[in-house]
């Protein structure tokens, strides 16, 4: 293993450029070091300006998802090493499809605001007292939601979505996975409150089930599989709505 | 400057900080409510927590159960008053998670499954897998987010707090992403920022845990309390810091050295069981475990590595399929992180600076002695801690006592008061103060990262897991030379778009703070108790030292400590008893 390797950074502050490039830094090899340590140590002994987020370098706050070598990562989770081989620079760039603010940190409020939109929270018409316990969930009932519960909103299935890519509108992979997450969970009522919101998002018919989502996901949450459960369900509600008006909702 | 005013606002968005928030908003909801955090609120630290948080809720439980736990475990240093309120409480606060939809693992029958934890002598720890934190933090965010009274300052740093006429009138905070400096007034603020264990080199906590909330209210001359308490969590991957949870030994996990010897039987925890006894070896409680490892390096029987020596967790007789449904998060982090797989390999561990017991001075409602002022979760100190936390007590402490701030801040925001004009002109000389100090300075010759690092080094060898006057003394002379240079820091980056070299000094002259405020308070305990171990005086002293340690800092800059009184209920000191009978009478002690 070589004892240093290169880093192509993206580098753009919107006070100084008019357009972004890449710096190259040279940063050592250690084998257990991970892109976020290497951009750690050129923020620290090399170029204090060199802007990007991150926190608990343990895969569980989302804050470091980057672009390496054009792919969607957590910088935490990748390690350099696997770099070394290709005998080239390793590129870093901020989330593909997302607005740049500066260097690798890129624009968050808008995927907030489509979180939000779903309703994730429990919806329940009964609000049943605290001092009557917990509501009843066996395991089966829990894993039917659990794996869309693991969503730590990263943003690399964004990033890696090419419906996201052509329209910004498209509501997207981590939202509506959200949104299933409370669907499907045996204490929520509020499935058709989410239908009328979801319903709007025209973007949700564009997903063609390229899946590219699921893949990139580091929590193994499919939300890919979300889309196709809620198209189908939409679907179902759609027809009933038009053949037995009485019965939807 | 631009100005905005606000009724309650929290300082902080991890479960402490948005458990507040929905208390004060629903306390009345006509006040308005503001959550000012560094980072997006489902990023904070909370995240990371593993095994779960206690409870009582199983037939065969008692509060008074956990209570005794609690306070055994706390080294006697607990107030008894607040983990009375504490127990009675946390079950409740665990309840209305759930139905707020955190997704608790389950029994068969689909009631709340517990498990068995550290120091806990029954089995009452509520566990969503082991990403229970993460979990209960999502939980919490999403159900923010339907209240329309809680407005968000997401990415926004609180420098320092508005304080006229002796009550707290708000804050001044930077915007990240545009640089831009304001004063966002309240009429009660809530500090939630969590711990500190960035004053350290090696720890599990993130990038983001250095102390600002404390740091805030000593600046402001609001003690401190106990910070001389530090935890170091026994099982820590090398390196990274990453934590192993509790849990591993819950499930049945054991403590080896490099003779495949279980070392935790030599140091009066106990004898090795073919399954996990509660109270019992490697269920016993942090502090002592994290000890009995410094003492294996002594006598040489620890392995070494590039990150210092290491014993070994193996949870290899527990079987692909519990580690696989119990401990899925371990095995995920033991995989990507260190490239072990625990089913057929042992993991490397050693203990890691984990979590603060000591932090801002509040009654049992959060409040400090600074008018309109609170704290809640691992920043204060209630103290239901005392000298050493039991593992999984942090989540329902900060469910509890969030709440609890919550409510009080919001009834004592129903006063009409508008901030004072001296507060505002404040936050203009705070302003003036970042521009000339960091944005316009280009001559200083300190790199944030040296002294970072020195501070790390002084913080390790000096107030590490076992202490004495010397070590101390040394780091607390090296804290000062190293605040001195903190004057002439220079900057790479002077930009007002998202300046994280900015926000790394800020976090780095609060962390400066911080650990002279944890050597001075470890200076003047002159005993060991709990977490807090001084070679140079063994043994607990209860005649002088059954007592909190306050620290403050005068206007003039200069440190006062002071002690103030344990609250004793029902449970008098007596000696703190670990091993194979956790039923045994435990007798009264000196």
């Amino acid at each position: 293993m070589p004892e240093t390797i290169s880093l192509e950074v993206l580098r753009y502050s919107p006070e100084r450029d008019a357009e972004p490039s890449f710096q190259r830094y040279d940063v050592p090899l250690h084998k257990d070091w991970v892109v976020l340590d290497a951009l750690n140590y050129i923020k620290d002994k090399v170029d204090g300006s060199l802007t990007f987020r991150w926190s608990c370098r343990m895969g569980i706050c989302g804050s470091c998802g980057m672009m390496v070598n054009g792919e969607p990562k957590l910088t935490c989770a990748t390690f350099l090493s696997n770099y070394a081989k290709e005998n080239k620079p390793v590129r870093v760039q901020p989330l593909r499809y997302f607005p740049v603010i500066r260097d690798l940190v890129v624009e968050v409020t808008d995927f907030m605001t489509k979180l939000q939109s779903v309703k994730p929270w429990l919806i329940r018409g009964d609000g049943k007292p605290i001092s009557e316990g917990e509501y009843l969930q066996t395991p089966e009932q829990l894993d039917r939601y659990k794996q869309f519960s693991m969503c730590i909103n990263c943003m690399l299935c964004y990033a890696a979505c090419p419906v996201y890519g052509l329209d910004p509108v498209f509501i997207g992979p981590a939202a509506i996975a959200l949104a299933q997450r409370y669907n499907m969970d045996s204490r929520d009522e509020g499935a058709h409150e989410r239908m009328d919101v979801l319903a709007q998002h025209e973007g949700i018919w564009g997903c063609t089930f390229v899946g590219e989502c699921t893949k990139v996901c580091p929590k193994h949450v499919d939300p890919a599989g979300a889309i196709q459960q809620y198209k189908l369900t939409a679907t179902i509600e759609r027809f009933k709505s038009f053949l037995m008006p009485w019965a939807a909702k | 400057m631009d100005i905005s005013y606000h009724d309650v606002l929290l300082v902080g968005g991890g479960g402490a900080g948005l458990r507040a928030a929905i208390a004060a908003a629903e306390t009345n909801p006509n006040l308005s409510v503001a959550v000012v955090s560094k980072v997006y609120p489902m990023r904070s630290h909370t995240v990371s927590a593993e095994g779960g948080a206690a409870g009582v809720i199983k037939p065969g439980d008692t509060l008074d159960d956990h209570a005794y736990d609690t306070i055994s475990g706390g080294d006697w240093l607990c107030d008894q008053d607040a983990v009375e309120i504490f127990v009675k409480e946390a079950p409740e606060e665990l309840l209305r998670l759930e139905h707020w939809g955190c997704p608790w693992s389950r029994d068969p029958d689909g009631r709340i499954a517990v498990r068995a934890f550290g120091g806990m002598k029954k089995m009452r720890t509520w566990f969503a897998d082991d990403k229970t934190g993460f979990h209960l933090l999502h939980t919490l965010f999403q159900t923010t987010l339907k209240y329309n009274a809680v407005t968000r300052y997401d990415e926004w740093f609180v420098t320092r707090l508005l304080v006229d006429e002796g009550r707290v009138q708000g804050v001044v905070a930077l915007q990240l992403m545009s640089g831009r400096i304001q004063a966002i007034t309240a009429k009660s603020v809530i500090l939630c920022t969590g711990g500190c264990g960035r004053v350290f080199p090696f720890t599990t906590n993130a990038s983001i845990k250095t102390g600002d909330g404390m740091a805030l209210a000593f600046q402001a001359g609001t003690p401190l309390k106990d910070m001389e308490f530090v935890q170091y969590h026994p099982t820590g991957l090398p390196f990274t810091g990453i934590l192993i949870t509790e849990a591993a030994r819950a499930e049945g996990g054991h403590l080896i050295n490099k003779n495949g010897y279980r070392y935790l039987q030599d140091y009066n925890l106990g004898t090795p069981t073919p399954q996990p006894v509660l109270r019992n070896m490697e269920l016993g409680p942090r502090d002592r475990l994290s000890q009995a490892f410094v003492k294996e390096v002594e006598k040489g029987h620890t392995t070494d590595t590039p990150y210092g020596p290491v014993v070994h967790l193996d949870l290899r007789h527990l079987g692909e399929k519990v580690i696989n449904t119990r401990l899925p998060f371990v095995r995920e982090l033991c995989l990507k992180y260190e490239n072990i797989d625990p089913i057929k390999e042992l993991i490397p561990v050693r203990p890691v600076i984990h979590y603060m017991m000591g932090g801002v001075h509040t009654d049992n409602n959060g409040a400090t002695p600074l008018a309109g002022l609170y704290a809640a979760g691992e920043v204060a100190c209630v103290s239901i801690n005392g000298a050493n936390r039991l593992g999984s007590n942090s989540l329902p402490e900060l469910l509890v006592f969030g709440a609890r701030a919550g409510r009080a801040a919001a009834l004592a925001a129903m006063e009409q008061r508008t901030p004072s004009e001296h507060a505002i002109s404040q936050a203009q000389d705070e302003k003036a103060r970042l521009e000339e100090q960091f944005l316009r300075k280009t001559a200083g010759r300190e790199r944030v990262a040296t002294i970072r690092s020195e501070m790390h080094q002084a913080m390790e060898s000096g107030a590490g897991i076992y202490r004495n006057q010397t070590s101390l003394e040394n780091a607390a002379d090296k804290l000062r030379e190293l605040r001195e240079r903190f004057r002439d820091i220079g900057l790479d980056d002077h930009s007002l778009t998202f300046n994280t070299e900015l926000l790394a000094a800020l976090e780095l002259s609060f962390m400066l703070d911080v650990g002279s405020a944890i050597v001075e308070s470890a200076l003047h305990r002159t005993e060991s108790r709990g977490a807090h171990q001084r070679t140079d005086f063994a043994g607990r002293d209860d005649q002088n030292f059954l007592a909190h340690t306050l620290i403050f800092r005068n206007p003039d800059g200069r440190i006062r400590l002071e002690k103030a009184p344990v609250v004793i209920t029902r449970w008098p000191p007596a000696e703190r008893v670990y091993g194979v009978k956790p039923d045994v009478k435990e007798v009264a002690a000196r």
